[in-house]
């Protein structure tokens, strides 16, 4: 479904993707895993055209989208709850959700909202509170409610769980697999929780300095020695 | 107390006439951070092409003045728009990832070329014009004599500001401008066109400019060249006296700034009324560096 080859990607001087290969299937959840600074979240923000890959090639869906402006993005079907979280602090839930669903016809609003409800019905409770007086966690649930929202078929998450207390983690967790299951939605994750993440994951890929070093399936990697000492010593 | 009115009625107008500009100012502050100094001269030029269309409309024999008034409001909206728009390709544009500086000095270039350019085509000297609309409302047995222009203003500006509040509150489209002003990376991602809202920004601020514009020439049937320096100033100032960035800010700020012009000319005399202006406008500052309906950045992110 996507097929990321070859890709360079520069802020500045600084190369912080040094060709990076990874091939994400249909209905599949991908976990990328790797240290501070590797490189992870600029991947999946130049899937999205923001930084632009210098070079290299992004294919989705057979078509070449390297080059695709990148509000262009998420009417094929690419949308991205991104590192941070970036809600519209100054707008109320509602209003952010939707934002989610911009670019989509308004029939369908409805329904997304309400399967959005339904999968963090905390987000209903607070429908319109402004958003930047949230919870951390409450914020993160309307940041992967909002990339819902546009019904994409390749879901990118940036760190879901981070700053969450563990209960929230296995909601949010559980919410992926979810969606994952029952909508067939694609899901390319990056995760610091690795063991979390390779537990969920299908497939998973390592990331070290702007290359993957390693992949394979969640299972593999979780039992492989080195990610073992590398990314889940100290627990989970 | 009939004085006094007077003085209300005049300074409610001429509060309406820099509210108009100040939105302008502010929602180009909120999507790009940057004071387009150009704006004024929008204002001037949205002076001058109702004036063109006033004569012209006279030219082709129609005398209706409702029509008249209504072609001139239209021809002025449409002109300043596609100057508003090009400004904004021309000036800012291309510059919009250089340091913070170059897009300022671009704009002052800007401004200093569009008053040069109408002083070249339409001449230096002051366009005088027959009154429009003449006639007055008196209320109060006469002791209190309001001319239909400036009533026609607040209507107008109250009319105007009611719509545009819905629009930026209420419509997607108002929520996509809201939305790249708090985050043009995360709007790109949900798939707004970002460059394509903030010229409609700059567009849309062009359009209110021209109103004011317009209102001004019907009110003192006389401009020139330069009407858009002094007046882009009290703008801008308006603007940030409530609160750079908000919209009702830019609003009261201009009423505010309006009744102070008034009734210091009223009851003190003309010579100091700009100095009163500023005045206030430090004081307010000191005490709220935000403006009066600026926001305290609270949340978190
Ligand atoms: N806007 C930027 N300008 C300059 N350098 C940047 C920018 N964003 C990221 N970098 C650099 O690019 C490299 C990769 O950053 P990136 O954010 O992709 O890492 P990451 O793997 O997501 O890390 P983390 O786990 O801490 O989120 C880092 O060295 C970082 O300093
Ligand atoms: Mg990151």
């Amino acid at each position: 479904m996507l097929t990321v080859s070859g890709v360079h990607t520069f802020y500045g001087a600084i190369e912080a993707l040094k060709g990076v290969d990874i091939e994400i299937g249909e209905g599949e959840i991908v976990s990328l895993i790797g240290a501070n600074g590797a490189g992870k979240s600029t991947l999946l923000m130049t899937i999205c055209g923001n930084p632009r890959a210098r070079a290299g090639r992004i294919i989705f869906d057979g078509e070449d989208i390297t080059h695709l402006p990148t509000h262009q993005l998420v009417r094929r079907g690419i949308a991205q709850s991104p590192e941070g979280r970036r809600i519209f602090p100054r707008m109320s839930v509602l209003e952010n959700l939707q934002m989610g669903a911009i670019a989509s016809p308004p029939k369908g609003f409805d329904r997304d909202l309400e399967e959005v409800f339904t999968l963090f019905p905390r987000l209903k409770e607070r429908i319109n509170q402004r958003a930047g007086t949230m919870s951390g966690g409450e914020q993160q649930m309307l940041a992967i409610g909002r990339a819902l929202m546009s019904q994409p078929r390749l879901l990118l998450l940036d760190e879901p769980s981070l700053g969450l207390a563990p209960l929230v983690v296995k909601q949010i967790f559980q919410a992926i697999k979810d969606i994952n299951r029952e909508r067939k939605m694609t899901v390319f994750m990056v995760e610091q929780n690795a063991y979390h993440a390779l537990k969920l994951a299908h497939r998973g890929y390592v990331m070290v300095t702007g290359r993957v070093t390693m992949s394979g399936t969640g299972a593999e990697l979780l039992s492989n020695p080195e990610v073992r000492a590398a990314y889940l010593e100290g627990g989970h | 107390m009939e004085y006094f009115l007077q003085q209300l009625i005049n300074g409610l107008s001429l509060g309406a006439i820099y509210g108009l500009i100040a939105i302008g100012y502010t929602m180009v502050y909120g999507i790009i951070g940057m004071i387009n100094f150009a704006h004024g001269e929008i204002y001037m030029i949205g002076a001058f092409v109702a004036m063109i269309t006033y004569l012209a409309v006279g030219a082709l024999g129609i005398t209706w003045v409702p029509l008249a008034l209504l072609l001139m409001l239209a021809a002025s909206m449409m002109f300043t728009s596609v100057y508003g728009w090009t400004v904004e390709r021309i000036a800012y544009r291309p510059l919009r990832s250089s340091p913070r500086l170059a897009p300022l000095i671009s704009a002052i270039g800007m401004s200093i070329f569009l008053q040069n350019y109408v002083q070249l085509v339409q001449g230096a000297r002051s366009k005088p014009l027959q009154p429009i609309l003449p006639g007055n409302l008196t209320l109060l047995d006469g002791a209190v004599s309001v001319s239909y222009v400036r009533l026609a203003t607040i209507v107008i500006t109250l009319l105007l500001m009611y719509g545009f509040t819905m629009l930026i509150s209420r419509t997607a489209l108002g929520r996509a401008q809201r939305a790249c002003e708090q985050d043009k990376t995360m709007a790109g991602l949900l798939g707004v066109n970002v460059d394509r809202v903030i010229s409609l920004t700059f567009v849309l601020g062009a359009a209110l400019a021209a109103v004011a514009g317009m209102m001004v020439m019907l009110i003192y049937g006389v401009i020139d060249f330069y009407i858009g320096f002094l007046a882009g100033v009290k703008a801008f100032t308006a603007a940030v006296l409530g609160g750079i960035g908000s919209l009702p800010g830019a609003m009261l700020g201009g009423v505010v700034i309006g009744l102070i012009e008034a009734f210091w000319a009223g009851y003190i005399g003309s010579e100091w009324k700009d100095v009163a202006t500023f005045t206030i406008l430090v004081l307010v500052l000191i005490f709220r560096p935000t403006g009066l309906l600026g926001r305290p950045e609270i949340e978190k992110v």
